[in-house]
């Protein structure tokens, strides 16, 4: 097969000695995300991977569609792969050049395609130099296809060519998200209510390379079974970029009666979130992760205003990540929309933050009361219980 | 496994099992298209017309007088787009009212985009139209006055004499459509003789199966259809016929005619035993539904309590009901209905409906009960305060 999948990746490459265990990891993930395609050589060389498939039924578009949801990718391109020759290259060139021509829709008013060639020379036995390669080969088209001009400033598409112990000839770029190998900076907790951000913050931390587990507290009968359907869902679409997620879902409905019944209205809510914290953290202790994720927002409600945060954060010994604290709703929104929660976040079904709520809640709470109104409850065995009873679900798509 | 209390039936119903039967095997066994020549045509064509029958006979009208459409929103569609479609001139006024079904509400809204006036009449506390506003809205210009027979919500029952007395008087040109998808196989109607030209009806609210309905159209009304196509159901309604539906429907509405009267006296006292033991319960509560409603359909708001808290702590005794109309409990928006008969906002949150068929027994209904007397301390969202006096 002559067709073949070019992989940049970014910063891995700025990596010292670690490099190969983040290079190994990109290429197992990779392989994990091409499962069920056909059988592809996947090889490593000069800061690039390249997957060779070795089978006719191969499917390029759906391969592409998994890999560009692979955290550490840059971008991406299909690249037909010939010898090193320049004769050779001129000839696939056009080939390709002619396809992609054909398939173009955008021309100016004289009905001409601009372009220009950008050539790469990575073998340095090669004869030609990097823009010998551009003129020679940017006139050859020129000549062969009428449609063409040449605008090295502003081009319609570039034409690109690598020379290495093989050469390579594409024309588009894929973009990727960037970001680190899943599963190459430990493990975190990620707190999942089945809102608009939590599924954000998660995306968020993966795509730095953190392998996920989630935790979802789900108070039945006090919401939907449909609430629980939800957050399964919002796992599973998230599962795209990490390839499987842990989904703990905690039984939380006799706790909140209880800090219902016996805190004041007021406090409600930032005592439920310390709780829930404190189980959370116990789950990740058990399952060797090293921190929390959740999708606080600096001020976006009365539990997420600093004075909340550090009382909440006050009950946590592990580092607490919250990637969205900076972040407008409009740009969390951006995110969701891109990474595909928005549309089954916003479902309507009741979750557990909306059931218990205030009219007033406390925006300024102080650590020392909370802790004397959480004096009141008896929740140890409560949280224990509710741990015994976590229902572990291994999502994946 | 824990007995189940069915008490969602103006969402839908259980179907007969004699329903079931007779589907599978006319799906099995009589599988023919009714337009095709031979016999297994002829087969399913004469199942099709015995169902047209049935159904015909249930309302005292003509077989050629029934038309087989895909449930009650088709006919719905069916009745107001068909009907405008086809009496172009006869007027651009509609009147309706405030507590209309989605499916007849979103074509008005569409036909004021059209530039048609059409007018929503308000409702009393009861739930019935506001007969002097019907009689300032009716004029010359009124093409066609609709409005939902049995509310789905509160089981509230129009006056159609009373309307059909003020159309004779004001508006004689003007048809009466009645959305009667909750009112067929439980109170008697006959729309030839009580001024009626266009009826929607439904099977899966008579026991009958879904997908299936039908839209009573009287000789001297004239309608266009929806599709074009191969011309069945006398040009209205183009489509090969869903023949084991159609013949299920036949069946169910055979059936529930057959004990109309027996199971409107019965689920009449289920009714006034269940509210008889909600006043002697304790709970606070009270009954949107007014007394001489269908009994099918029983309205309760709850004080203090989230109508969808309360439905999961039912359905965990597997008791299902609905809040407010199951079409629109998802929406997150207060009842229209109850708004419009001026139930306060704080009550419309807690409000449940129960709709009871032919099925429930009296034990089941004391069930329920009991149910809510354990349910609705527990999840009172006052209840802190409570708990500590």
């Amino acid at each position: 097969m002559d067709k073949v999948i070019l992989v940049r990746y970014g910063e891995i490459i700025l990596k010292g000695l670690n490099r190969p265990v983040f290079e190994e990891k990109l290429m197992s993930n990779i392989k994990k995300s091409l499962y069920g395609l056909g059988k592809a050589d996947i090889k490593r060389s000069q800061a690039r991977i390249y997957i060779e498939p070795q089978e006719d039924s191969f499917d390029y578009t759906e391969a592409i569609a998994r890999l560009v949801k692979v955290f550490g990718i840059v971008s991406l391109s299909i690249a037909r792969k010939l010898p090193s020759d320049f004769e050779d290259i001129k000839k696939r060139s056009l080939e390709l050049a002619r396809e992609h021509v054909a398939s173009f829709v955008k021309k100016d008013k004289a009905g001409t395609i601009a372009f220009k060639v950008e050539a790469k020379r990575g073998d340095k036995h090669f004869p030609m130099q990097s823009p010998e390669i551009s003129a020679e080969l940017g006139g050859y088209l020129l000549e062969n296809i009428p449609v063409l001009k040449v605008d090295v400033h502003h081009p319609d598409f570039i034409f690109y060519v690598e020379v290495r112990e093989s050469s390579y000839i594409y024309c588009d770029i894929i973009p990727s998200n960037g970001g680190l190998p899943t599963g190459t900076n430990g493990k975190g907790v990620l707190l999942l209510s089945g809102g608009i951000d939590s599924p954000v913050a998660g995306w968020m931390m993966a795509k730095r390379g953190m392998e996920l587990e989630a935790v979802h507290f789900y108070s039945y009968p006090y919401t939907s079974e449909r609430a629980k359907d939800k957050v399964i869902e919002l796992a599973k679409i998230l599962s795209r970029y990490c390839y499987r997620i842990k989904l703990h879902i905690v039984p939380f409905t006799e706790i909140q009666l209880e800090i219902n019944d016996k805190c004041p209205e007021d406090h409600l809510t930032i005592i439920i979130r310390r709780v829930m914290m404190k189980i959370a953290e116990r789950i990740a202790v058990k399952s060797g992760a090293l921190a929390l994720i959740t999708g606080e927002s600096l001020g976006q409600v009365a539990s997420q205003t600093l004075h909340s945060l550090a009382v909440t954060n006050a009950v946590c010994e592990m580092p607490v990540f919250r990637p969205l604290i900076g972040m407008d709703k409009n740009e969390v929104i951006d995110i969701a929309r891109r990474i595909d929660t928005f549309e089954t976040s916003i479902l309507p079904y009741e979750d557990c933050c909306t059931v218990f709520v205030a009219k007033h809640p406390k925006t300024r709470p102080k650590l020392g009361e909370v802790e004397k109104y959480e004096e009141a409850l008896q929740i140890e065995e409560m949280m224990e219980k509710a741990i015994n009873d976590t229902e572990t679900i291994f999502v994946t798509e | 496994m824990q007995k189940e209390i069915y008490l969602d039936n103006s969402a839908t119903t259980r179907q007969y099992d004699d329903v079931t039967a007779l589907m599978a095997d006319t799906a099995a066994n009589k599988y023919g298209n009714p337009s095709s020549l031979h016999t297994k045509g002829m087969e399913a064509e004469k199942l099709v017309s015995s169902a047209r029958k049935q159904i015909a006979d249930s309302l005292g009208a003509e077989p050629k007088e029934i038309y087989f459409t895909s449930g009650g929103t088709e006919s719905n569609n069916l009745a107001v787009r068909g009907y405008l479609e086809a009496n172009p001139r006869k007027g651009k006024h509609i009147v309706t009212t405030k507590i209309e079904h989605p499916s007849v509400m979103e074509v008005y809204r569409r036909h004021e985009e059209q530039g048609y006036r059409v007018d929503y009449i308000g409702v009393d506390e009861k739930g019935l139209i506001d007969l002097q506003e019907l009689r300032d809205s009716l004029s010359a210009e009124t093409s066609l006055i609709s409005f939902i027979f049995v509310n789905n919500e509160t089981g509230t029952i129009q006056q159609l004499d009373k309307i059909a007395a003020l159309r004779d008087e004001l508006s004689p040109q003007a048809v009466i459509h009645a959305d009667a998808v909750q009112t067929y196989g439980k109170i008697r109607v006959l729309p030839g003789k009580s001024g009626i030209g266009l009826m929607s009806l439904s099977s899966h609210k008579i026991h009958g199966p879904k997908g299936v309905g039908a839209l009573y159209v009287s000789r001297s009304v004239r309608i266009k259809p929806l599709f074009y196509g191969g011309g069945q159901e006398a040009l209205i309604r183009s489509g090969t016929e869903n023949v084991p539906g159609i013949a299920g429907f036949g069946l169910a509405a055979k059936m529930t005619f057959e004990k109309l009267e027996a199971n409107y006296a019965k689920v009449g006292n289920l009714k006034k035993r269940f509210i008889e033991m909600l006043a002697g319960s304790g709970i606070d509560y009270r009954v949107n539904s007014p007394e001489d409603a269908s009994p099918y359909v029983i309205n309760i708001s709850f004080a203090n309590v989230r109508a969808e808290v309360l439905l999961h702590h039912l359905e965990q005794k597997g008791i299902f009901v609905s809040t407010g109309s199951a079409c629109s409990s998802h929406k997150n928006t207060r009842s229209h209905v109850l708004t419009a008969m001026g139930v306060p906002a704080a009550l419309t949150d807690g409000a449940i409906r129960f709709s009871l068929s032919g099925f429930n027994t009296q034990e089941e209904i004391e069930q329920t009960v009991d149910a809510l007397k354990e349910i609705i301390p527990v999840i009172d969202i006052n209840r802190r305060y409570k708990r500590r006096q």
